[in-house]
């Protein structure tokens, strides 16, 4: 949890401080520049500007119910862990967001251990987005006869907490031939409509299982229409994208526009091209703890500003 | 065959219709020069993301069985919708039997870039 990070919050230092993993760095996003902070002052509750950032919501994702490999064989313990962690906050938001893969194998009796396991958090309100291996038998079955309420049956939805308005996006259901995520024409004209007429200072928040930017496109790292749903979101002034599918921590900002990936409850997976594909990554039980995770946002209303907490484990 | 292989995934970055086009190529050209293998392989192996072989020749009739080796889920998925698998763990196999003759392209669902074709006489 400790952090040797520099206390000036500079591009630079963001940078850097992805490039050597971020464990325990805090994100303050200020006008769509990411920067960090040592968490030893976050601890303290106290934020750049103006004081203590409201919590807004907690990410977690790919909790991977069902795996059993040498990676992780105990895939929900892991996910108690992240729930103790959660549930000890001084501060818990009033939701939290699953980025999919809740399960391995989209079986139901995973769906069931899963749903047990999350009604373990204290947190009042749960939102979902299914990653690739909640739907692998297919459109309206296991996950959406599950989580599939708030969006008739489609997937995508949208709601509004704390004035932010939140998009959760399916890009798992319609991959390019490439291998890339895909929305699909459908999604697309509904988020078109969906953003239509809202003020361009309503913070965004935009959550999907796969990047919404290419990350790597040989092992499908990305999602091929996402340049579409960009055009109606680039006029936003704040729109924080998250996503999760790459077990790791990735992040890009272009102009108002954060992207960052989160980490896995359940177990790693290389960078990107690294092997020979995108399959669970063992690494010494000791180092597991330290390369699972939670991501927790608050907001900050003087200046309005979003900022992103990376937490592992271990 | 593994040879072929090998250069069919050397273009996978290839658009769709070429690779469509080589994989009638290579399997007529399976058709022309080894009519005496009578025992076409009816069992695919899913390893390191690839089906393999990526091609695979049939008679109507035949069952083909696809097991999958990787510790990551795999599912075999026709894109006309003729069948599709569940998610296949470890070691878990699949089958489906080929009554009709044609060509039929297979995708995994979770890696769609992982792709194979079946053919059928």
């Amino acid at each position: 949890m400790s952090s040797g990070l520099p206390s000036n919050p500079s591009r630079r230092g963001a940078l850097q401080c992805l490039a050597c993993g971020g464990a325990g760095t805090l994100f303050v996003l200020v006008g769509g520049v990411l920067a960090p902070l040592d968490l030893a002052l976050a601890a303290t509750g106290r934020s750049p500007s103006a004081g203590a950032g409201v919590p807004l919501f907690l990410q977690i994702s790919d909790t991977h119910i069902g795996f059993n490999k040498e990676a992780n064989p105990d895939v929900a313990g892991t996910l108690k862990q992240t729930i103790d962690f959660v549930n000890a906050m001084p501060m818990k938001p009033a939701l939290i967001i699953h980025t999919g893969d809740i399960t391995h194998l989209s079986k139901s009796e995973e769906f069931d251990r899963a749903a047990q396991l999350m009604s373990g958090l204290n947190i009042t309100e749960l939102h979902t987005t299914p990653g690739e291996h909640d739907v692998t038998d297919g459109p309206g079955t296991e996950y959406f006869s599950r989580f599939g309420k708030a969006s008739d049956n489609r997937g995508y939805y949208s709601f509004d907490h704390q004035g932010v308005h939140f998009i959760a996006l399916v890009n798992v259901m319609h991959f390019k031939p490439n291998g890339l995520g895909g929305l699909g024409d459908d999604q697309l004209t509904w988020l078109e409509s969906d953003l239509r007429g809202r003020s361009s200072s309503t913070p965004i928040v935009v959550f999907a299982h796969m990047p919404m930017w290419t990350i790597y496109q040989p092992w499908g790292w990305g999602t091929g229409d996402a340049d579409q749903a960009f055009s109606y979101l680039k006029r936003f002034g704040s729109v924080t994208v998250l996503n999760g599918h790459i077990h790791q921590i990735v992040s890009k900002v272009e102009g108002n526009i954060t992207f960052h990936t989160a980490r896995s409850t359940a177990y790693p997976q290389p960078t990107a091209g690294n092997g020979a594909g995108p399959m669970p990554l063992k690494v010494p039980s000791d180092q597991l703890p330290k390369m699972l995770g939670v991501t927790s946002v608050e907001i900050v209303r003087h200046p309005l500003a979003l900022s992103l907490t990376d937490t592992t484990l271990g | 065959m593994s040879k072929i292989n090998r250069g069919r995934a050397a273009g996978a970055s290839l658009a769709v219709g070429a690779l469509v086009a080589l994989d009638l190529l290579i399997a007529v050209s399976i058709a022309d020069s080894a009519p005496a293998q009578a025992q076409a392989p009816s069992t695919v192996v899913i390893k390191n993301f690839m089906f393999s072989p990526m091609t695979v020749v049939v008679k109507a009739g035949t069952t083909v069985t696809w097991k999958n080796l990787d510790g990551e889920p795999h599912t075999v998925v026709n894109d006309a919708g003729l069948f599709r698998s569940s998610a296949l763990d470890e070691n878990d196999t699949y089958k489906f039997k080929f009554e009709k003759p044609g060509i039929y392209k297979v995708f995994c669902g979770i890696h769609p870039n992982m792709k194979e074709t079946i053919t059928v006489q």
